[in-house]
């Protein structure tokens, strides 16, 4: 679980990575296609999908000749669900406190 | 007001916030599980299980469901419980085995209450890695990007 974490982490740590990943939540798209809003080679690109696929953000499909990317989720909603750890999920806690304390005045 | 958090030492979190409440009202808030289930957890969440056993060697746990289905259990032992000034408490996560010892204070000046949690880990590899992971989110880049990316996806896909 931790290491899946740093995996996706560090994968979303690149500006280029995260485009890729909003480019892809609006639905599959060939590496070609995703290179072109970008100023970057294929094979640098191609860099980039490989890291998201090993972090589990992105499905390449099957089709030997298009092998369109895919976005896939579940690790982002872990991300989501880790980053409701400590300072967040006490500020947060604290702040219904207080409107708690308020209403019982 | 504003919540701090700071290391203290080589094995403790430092936790502080005030409240615009007396003691005995933020003491209850914090054991009363009714009142638990009103506040604690983020806003998004919600408590399935409340349940407070307040005198030593008395349990409590809360659980807690996420908006995606995930959920989050906490559940500890009192070692101490002085109402309303200050409580002392094992804690963990989800049945891990990185148990901590939290002392919490309630201290009262001119009808406001300050709230102190010190959070004793059991290493200091346990406590820095919760500061790490606490800081890294803080500082992570992008991150209110990748909100916005959840949000899309929540509602497109």
């Amino acid at each position: 679980m931790e290491a899946q974490l740093d995996s996706v982490f560090s994968a979303l740590a690149d500006p280029t990575r995260r485009a890729i990943l909003a480019r892809l939540a609006q639905g599959e798209a060939s590496v070609t296609e995703l290179a072109e809003p970008f100023d970057m080679s294929l094979p640098a690109i191609s860099k980039h999908l490989k890291v998201l696929e090993r972090a589990g953000l992105i499905q390449r499909g099957r089709d030997a000749q298009r092998r369109p990317c895919r976005l896939q989720a579940e690790p982002l909603q872990e991300v989501a669900a880790w980053a409701l750890s400590f300072r967040r999920f006490w500020e947060e806690s604290f702040e219904r406190l207080d409107e708690l304390l308020g209403t019982e005045e | 007001v504003q919540l701090q958090i700071e290391p203290v030492g080589e094995r403790e979190i430092v936790m502080r916030r005030g409240f615009r409440a007396p003691r005995a009202r933020v003491f209850e808030a914090w054991t009363r599980p009714e009142l638990v289930a009103r506040w604690l957890g983020p806003r998004s969440w919600t408590m399935e299980r409340c349940e407070i056993d307040l005198r030593v060697g008395g349990a409590w746990r809360y659980l807690m469901r996420g908006p995606e289905g995930g959920s989050m259990l906490m559940e500890g032992v009192f070692r101490e419980v002085v109402a309303p000034e200050r409580l002392v408490t094992t804690e963990a996560y989800d049945g891990g085995p990185n148990e901590t010892l939290n002392t919490v204070t309630f201290a009262e000046r001119e009808g406001r209450t300050t709230v102190t949690c010190r959070i004793l880990f059991s290493s200091q590899e346990l406590r820095d890695r919760r500061l790490k992971t606490n800081m890294a989110r803080g500082a992570a880049e992008g991150f209110d990007r990748l909100e916005e990316m959840l949000a899309t996806l929540q509602g497109g896909a």
